[in-house]
């Protein structure tokens, strides 16, 4: 098994499952463009949530790191790469609460109807 | 307090933004976090960015004492300079003549943030992340660093518990310089190490 | 290779695992794919490196992701491999290295028998 980078592996069934979709290291890639991003506030937000919820700010911790990233590597391969970094934590966090049972599906989905009630009213203002 | 107004006039949230919301709202009515901390808690990684780094490899660079005890214990070392680093455990690496080091966590995006403040967008991408451990020359050329043919370069895989920072050379030139002026050229990209000070 | 550098243990309290091994052991990575959350890169499977130092010990984050304790603390070191070992292709100097953090339970010793 000792194979460090053989594209075949990803190809057969057993390579997607063997080989998670995040453990790219040495796999083919492309010229890396020294990007730079501007994180918005909705982002920031997102990543102040993780650091809450892990504790490292004192209070008990409501997740780990280990489970934010095994809920990251949970989504598909496909959207994994149309995702944005903070839309892959925020999904995570998310599942991890709902894991977790600190919020359910039905809390989550009727909180989302009612922010997205209240702005669809705000855009008619 | 919420989201519509910082993007602008109207313009919708997107499903993502939505959840970030809606998640927000959810934790605070159950007690479980407050608006207040959480814009502390931004505004506190806001604050934190590779100026802190700089100082920190600034003050290694002209006392050797500081030097030898940030390699020792990296974080220990920063706390002693007034640095708060809440949950690091950082490991410093010494860039030297014969070798070069450059840091990556292929499996996600480990990073010294607490020092460091929120890692650039490329350090997350696939595309670095994949390469760096197999092509590290190739890519420093990309990020346009020429390592010299004899110096050896090691990678760092950041995939557990430690966070690692280069402790980049001192350049030529800079001899009778304070740490005010050479904190001023230590980049955020050379303490990753894809890049060195310039003068 | 080069000289080993033997610091940087941040101290845990947790139970631990005893440690088995020490700065300048050679192993072998575990080579299995098992399924969960594992910080072992799949590239780094079935080679042999040295261990470069002892980390400390931390709880388990495959367990940790399943949301149990991760204890006993698992032993982390840093093991340092050579590139030339790792890619068959590897296109750089042969000092060239690559250290990475590993659980203890991913590693075990190389035998003197084995042809590494």
């Amino acid at each position: 098994m000792a194979k460090s980078d053989s594209d075949s592996e990803s190809e057969r069934p057993d390579g997607l499952i063997a080989r998670g979709h995040h453990d790219m290291g040495g796999l083919p890639a492309g010229r890396v463009e020294p990007s730079e991003h501007d994180y918005a506030e909705w982002e920031r937000r997102v990543d102040a949530l993780m650091v809450l919820l892990s504790g490292v700010k004192g209070g008990a911790p409501r997740l780990t790191v280990d489970e934010l990233r095994k809920n990251i590597e949970a989504i598909g391969p496909e959207a994994y790469e149309k995702m944005g970094y903070y839309e892959r934590w925020v999904t995570s966090i998310t599942q991890t609460m709902i894991q977790r049972g600190i919020v359910t599906t039905d809390e989550l989905g009727r909180k989302m109807e009612q922010v997205r009630a209240r702005q669809d009213v705000a855009c008619k203002k | 307090m919420s989201s519509p107004q910082d993007l602008g006039n109207y313009q919708a949230l997107t499903y993502f933004q939505l959840m970030e919301v809606s998640l927000r709202e959810l934790l605070v009515e159950k007690g479980v976090v407050t608006e207040d901390a959480v814009n502390a808690t931004v505004e506190d990684m806001r604050q934190r960015g590779p100026e802190t780094g700089a100082r920190v490899v600034a003050r290694a660079w002209v006392d050797a004492e500081f030097k030898r005890q940030l390699l020792d214990n990296g974080t220990r070392a920063c706390e002693a300079l007034g640095i708060d680093v809440p949950a690091l455990r950082l490991v410093v690496i010494e860039n030297t003549p014969q070798v070069h080091n450059v840091i990556v966590c292929t499996l996600c995006s480990c990073y010294p943030r607490m020092l460091l403040g929120l890692p650039p967008e490329w350090y997350k991408s696939r595309n670095y992340r994949s390469r760096v451990v197999h092509e590290p020359r190739v890519v420093l050329e990309e990020f346009g660093l020429r390592i010299p043919a004899a110096t050896a370069i090691h990678v760092h895989d950041s995939t557990a518990d430690m966070r690692y920072m280069v402790l980049p050379m001192r350049p030529a030139g800079t001899e009778d310089w304070d740490e005010a002026r050479l904190a001023a050229i230590v980049t955020r990209d050379s303490m990753i190490g894809v890049a060195v000070p310039n003068l | 290779m080069q000289e080993i550098a033997g610091t940087g243990q941040y101290p845990t309290r947790h139970p631990s695992v005893p440690t088995q091994f020490a700065p300048g052991d050679r192993v072998r990575v575990r080579a299995t794919a098992p399924l969960g959350h594992i910080r072992t890169p799949f590239y780094i499977r079935g080679h042999v490196g040295m261990i470069e130092r002892y980390c400390g010990a931390y709880p388990n984050p495959e367990e940790l992701a399943q949301m149990r304790d991760g204890l006993p603390a698992q032993p982390l070191y840093r093991v340092r491999f050579l590139q030339s070992d790792v890619w068959p292709d590897y296109a750089g100097r042969p000092e060239d290295t690559i250290d990475i953090e590993i659980f203890q339970h991913w590693l075990e010793r190389l035998d003197e028998g084995m042809v590494a």
